[in-house]
């Protein structure tokens, strides 16, 4: 069992949380600016890396926000979390 | 006078009348097969098994060959018993683990009728018909009859059998922070949590027996060892005593630390079984970690040579256990068979306890003259350069034939010796056990020195210390497990001094001689065991290697080798040993498989622990239950909550009740409990856009006190939800969700608002266990409201159909919701929670003379059937659009949300995707079952082509008929068309004509009323 340091609540058992994805890729535009092929990236493309990698957690057994984990895929080694709006802010 | 020592007590004849750490003043009895022996506290199983002379204790899994005890600990392979009778029968247990207690019952596994005739032995003689890879080979042709083939070959190859009963015992779970875990509680351990307990350090010891001593139990007592000038025994007593006084340093013994995860977890099992009432089984305890301490030792490894496995038969290292520790004689006339120095200790020791030494017989031409001189001491015939080259005896050994090897890996031509023996001790070396650090994805080498594997790098914070780290002799343990201890307590942040317990440095060993596989004398065929749990053979080996499964996991899946419940403990190293000899590689090369969790068996009731019968999850009950509880409803689960399913009246069931209820609702009126139905409070200057870009629909312009209902889509483009919102002020919504989505569709809003657009300001959260809910529906819905005491005014001018109003009703402050899921005249009642069950007696009893009656949820679903409304699961089964349940025009154009981008794929607008549609049985009776699939012709030749399927089925009370709702390829343009749905499993075929799903009042004029 992997322990993640909820910026806000500190260390937990991820027990405590759902993964919500990539936290590389964003949602495009609603608008004409983004292609067919923008959104077909965003819903099903993913990358693989072997190595450092952002997530989302949520925080749902705790105080149910989403931020940002820094994992190594290959070690499952977490070097951090980020608050999503206050980019840089890191726990431990 | 040296005969009185040998004094029998009780019938346990092999028992020493002095020595060992066991209480004589506490004899114990017990049951093995059927006959009673007597022990003492302080016995294993085994020890008290070799006390009363009792070796053969099983049978091999393949051949059926007798089998003994052949280790004193957890990598016993043989000596697997069953403990018990009924419930808490257990078995596969480790007789060298297993503590005696007073009326324990055991007996041996894998044998029919019994130990001493086996039956099954038959497969020994018929051993060449039984090689490596035979069932596979055998059995899989016809691949049909293979479960008739598993089937007799697991009863004969038994292992033991599972309890049928439910287990009355409990089993506790235990999370945990230490600062220092050390495994192993011998002498490398005892200093390492010694020096990091001094220091301050929160230290949790795991020892897999239940003393503290590791090898130092089995040391002779009375002895020359000393440590800081005590005798072992004293030392073992005050090391003990001072751990236990240290506040923050906690002993967990009988604790097997089975498993090593990521960040520093450690798993271990905690075997507390007779430890009276409300004690737990065992334990399971999570440890999260800063430094663990690896100091779980080593295991003795066994030579392999012709017919190594008959009763008597043993470790060297535990004979001289059982010998010391036990004070029992695994017989009466011992030979050693070795490559190392070591054991020549242990023979010495045997031989002190009472034993003759007939013989000892090194692998390696050279022998310490020292060492020699011992044995001769002590009677024993020494013959360097010599091998084991056969064995004798049936159900116990009575003699082994010992040959000169050739210098070449062959056995020389010269005089055979035949040396009469009951006991045949053997050392191939030592195994670091280094399971843990495999787990703990560490790295092992291969030391040529000792001819093992041993820990190399780790990424995690271990560190091994003492004899896992080759490191043999007791001073070096000693200094490694002190110098662990201080290292582990300062890089967790405590000032620790090194000040390893002092003793006499053993002079070092020669070199052993690894030899991984005894040869055979011409001409002969025995057999020569590698794993003894397995019955692999080295012929087993070569002939995989023949075949070409060379690399270790090949190796290991072909021949099984390594795959029993001891893991390999004895067989692994000499296994891969043999096949790098075969490869011309070292082991090293070789490689070893991986280890995995759980390095000893754990049961499913640890890891299941609390959380079993009742306790498996939590029961959510509404604030109604009790009412329908006393009224006899019958309830079901709908993921964690009980709902009412329907109400028997004079012993109906299921089918009746529920039509009855349906019948009732449409002809008069009903009461159910919907406070399941998952409720979200949105708030916020942004709820309505909010809500805008969630919902297929519109609701920026949904007026204050009404309802609208809305679909809310995946980012894919599939319908993902759908329920019911209220506005109930400007900037404050209601939203409802259904009962099985109610937890994830928070999620996703929550997620959608912190991530995509954190700019709106809204909150959400779950108010679903505050409310009580309850559908109140049906043509005389009205009257039931209009009977209570309230400031609502429920008239269809103030309140129309989607209309809200707040107020009280019976004196409780209630909101009334103008919403129908069954298609009838409808009111949604909502309270709070702590009232819903008054305002449910109020309803009731205002309804009354209206004849209002409550209905359950299989009435709902047949209602809401007939009125074509659908739900998750069936209709909204997560590949259906919005357009495909036709609700395409309620999708906006005029805004975007959620999913409206992927939804416009062509994949998701082909004019032939299955839409919803109604089906009727043409004969008007017959039963469309969920999950029929359609086809134009059902006598069309293999495979068919598939039209749709049935999503939902039900005989409708009011219409008298059987409908159903269906997903039809192209189903909107096939109205009246007539298909067959068809159930091969019920060997079904119904002719259904094609409708609209909306059976019941298309118009909704009902609805509206």
């Amino acid at each position: 069992m992997l322990e993640i340091p909820c910026p806000y609540c500190g260390r937990r058992a991820h027990t405590e949380f759902t993964y919500m994805g990539d936290a590389t890729v964003s949602r495009p535009a609603d608008g004409p600016e983004a292609s067919d092929r923008d959104w077909y990236e965003f819903v099903y493309v993913r990358l693989n890396p072997k190595g450092p990698h952002k997530e989302l957690w949520h925080h749902t057994n705790g105080c149910r926000v989403v931020f940002e984990v820094s994992r190594d895929t290959a070690t499952h080694e977490i070097t951090g979390s980020a608050k999503l709006s206050d980019e840089g802010e890191a726990a431990s | 006078m040296f005969m009185k020592m040998f004094m029998k007590s009780g019938a346990q004849s092999f028992r020493n009348g002095w020595g060992g750490a066991i209480d004589r003043g506490k004899p114990l009895t017990f049951i093995f097969n059927g006959k009673r022996y007597q022990g003492y506290e302080g016995d294993t199983l085994a020890s008290a098994l070799i006390a009363n002379d009792v070796h053969l204790v099983g049978r091999s899994f393949k051949y059926h060959r007798p089998r003994g005890i052949m280790t004193a600990g957890p990598e016993e392979p043989n000596a697997l018993v069953q403990v018990g009778d009924g419930a808490e029968s257990e078995p596969n247990i480790r007789a060298t683990e297993l503590p005696l207690r007073d009326g324990l019952v055991a007996r041996s596994q894998n044998c029919w009728p019994t130990v001493e005739y086996d039956v099954g032995q038959l497969t020994d003689v018929l051993s060449p018909l039984f090689p490596a890879g035979f069932y596979y080979k055998t059995f899989m042709w016809p691949a049909s009859m293979w479960m008739t083939y598993e089937h007799r070959i697991r009863k004969i190859a038994g292992m033991g059998v599972g309890p049928h009963e439910p287990d009355p015992d409990h089993y506790d779970h235990h999370y945990g922070f230490c600062d220092v875990l050390v495994v192993g509680g011998g002498p490398t351990g005892l200093a390492a949590a010694l020096t990091a307990g001094r220091a301050g350090a929160r230290v949790v010891l795991a020892e897999q027996d239940r003393l503290l001593g590791g090898q130092l139990l089995s040391e002779a007592d009375p002895g020359p060892r000393r440590i800081d000038g005590r005798t072992v025994p004293e030392w073992l007593a005050a090391t003990t005593a001072e751990l236990e006084a240290l506040e923050e340093v906690r002993i967990l013994r009988r604790t097997s630390a089975f498993g090593y995860y990521d960040q520093n977890m450690v798993t271990l099992c905690q075997h507390e079984e007779g430890r009276g009432p409300g004690v737990p089984r065992q334990r399971l305890h999570h440890l999260r970690v800063g430094q663990v301490i690896l100091a779980s030792g080593a295991i003795e490894r066994p030579l392999v040579f012709a017919n190594n496995d008959r009763p008597g038969h043993m470790l060297a290292s535990a004979a001289r256990s059982y010998v010391n520790r036990f004070a029992a004689r695994p017989g009466t006339r011992a030979v050693l068979f070795a490559n190392n120095d070591g054991a020549y200790k242990a023979a010495a020791e045997v031989a002190a306890g009472g034993l003759q030494l007939a013989a000892v017989i090194d692998l390696r031409e050279e022998i310490a003259p020292e060492l020699a001189e011992e044995m001769r001491r002590w009677g024993a015939q020494v013959l360097p350069g010599h091998a084991v080259t056969d064995t004798f005896g049936q159900n116990r050994l009575w003699g082994v034939e010992a040959r000169a090897l050739d210098g070449a890996g062959g056995v020389a031509d010269g005089p055979r010796h035949l040396i009469n023996c009951d006991l045949l001790l053997s050392s191939g070396g030592w195994n670091p056990t280094v399971h843990l650090y495999s787990h703990a994805q560490g790295r092992n080498r291969f030391d040529e020195s000792i001819a093992a594997f041993v820990p190399d790098h780790c990424p995690q914070a271990i560190t091994p210390a003492g004899a896992v780290t080759g490191a043999f002799d007791l001073k070096s343990c000693l200094e490694q497990g002190a110098e662990a201890g201080a290292a582990a307590a300062q890089a967790t942040g405590f000032d620790a001094m090194v000040e390893p317990p002092r003793t006499e440095a053993d002079p070092a060993p020669r070199p052993l001689k690894p030899v991984w596989s005894v040869p055979l004398p011409d001409g002969s065929h025995a057999k020569r065991f590698v794993d003894h749990q397995d019955d692999v053979t080295v012929n087993d080996v070569k002939l995989a290697q023949r075949e070409n499964f060379t690399s270790v996991e090949h190796l290991k899946r072909y021949t099984t080798l390594g795959m029993g419940t001891d893991q390999g403990k004895t067989s692994n190293v000499n296994g891969l040993g043999i096949m790098g000899e075969l490869l011309g590689r070292t082991p090293g090369e070789v490689g070893t498989t991986t280890f995995r969790p759980p390095y000893t068996p754990v049961t499913m009731g640890a890891i299941a622990g609390r959380e079993v019968g009742a306790h498996l999850a939590p029961k959510r009950r509404t604030p109604m239950h009790a009412w329908h509880e006393a009224q006899g409803a019958a309830f079901v689960e709908t993921g964690q909550w009980y709902r009412a399913r329907y109400y028997p009246k004079g012993g109906e069931g299921l089918t009746e009740a529920a039509r009855r209820e349906v019948r009732h609702v449409r002809e008069v009126a009903g009461l159910c409990d919907v406070s399941t139905l998952g409720k979200i409070d949105i708030q916020g200057t942004d709820a309505a856009e909010f809500l805008n870009r969630v919902y297929v629909n519109g609701f920026a312009k949904l007026p204050v006190n009404k309802c609208r209902y809305g679909v809310m889509l995946r980012e894919d483009g599939i319908v993902y939800d759908d329920g019911t919102t209220i506005r109930l002020a400007e900037n404050h919504f209601l939203m409802s969700a259904t009962t099985a989505n109610a937890a994830r569709v928070l999620q996703e809003l929550e997620f959608a608002l912190q991530v995509h657009w954190p700019e709106l300001a809204v909150s959400v959260s779950s108010t679903t266990d505050l409310w009580a809910s309850m559908s109140l529906a049906g043509p005389k819905s009205r009257d039931v409201l209009q009977a209570l005491e309230s400031d609502i005014d429920v008239s269809n001018e103030a309140m129309p159909f989607m209309g809200h109003a707040a107020g009280t009703i019976a004196g409780i402050p209630a909101h009334i919701f103008r919403i129908s899921f069954s298609g009838e005249l409808g009111f949604e009642l909502a309270c709070e929670a702590d009232h819903g069950i008054a305002l449910w007696e109020a309803v009731m009893a205002a309804g009354e003379p209206s004849g209002l009656e409550p209905y359950g949820t299989e009435a709902l679903g047949i209602l809401r059937i007939e009125k074509g409304h659908v739900v998750i699961g069936p209709e909204i089964n997560g590949t259906a659009t919005a357009d495909d349940l036709g609700f395409g025009r309620m999708c906006s154009t005029k805004k975007p949300y959620i999913g409206h981008r992927l939804k416009e794929r062509s994949g998701l607008t082909h004019e032939r995707r299955q839409q919803l549609v109604g089906l009727k049985a043409v004969d008007g009776s017959s039963r469309i079952r969920a999950g029929m699939q359609l086809v134009t012709n059902p006598n069309q030749p293999l495979p068919m082509k598939m039209e749709g399927y049935v999503a939902s089925g039900c005989f409708s009370p009011n219409l008298k008929e059987s409908v159903a709702t269906a997903l039809l390829e192209a189903g909107r343009e096939r109205m009246d068309e007539e298909l067959w749905a068809l159930s091969p499993l019920h060997d079904e075929a119904v002719k259904v004509r094609v409708v609209s799903a909306h059976f019941i009042d298309p118009e909704g004029e009902r609805i509206r009323a």
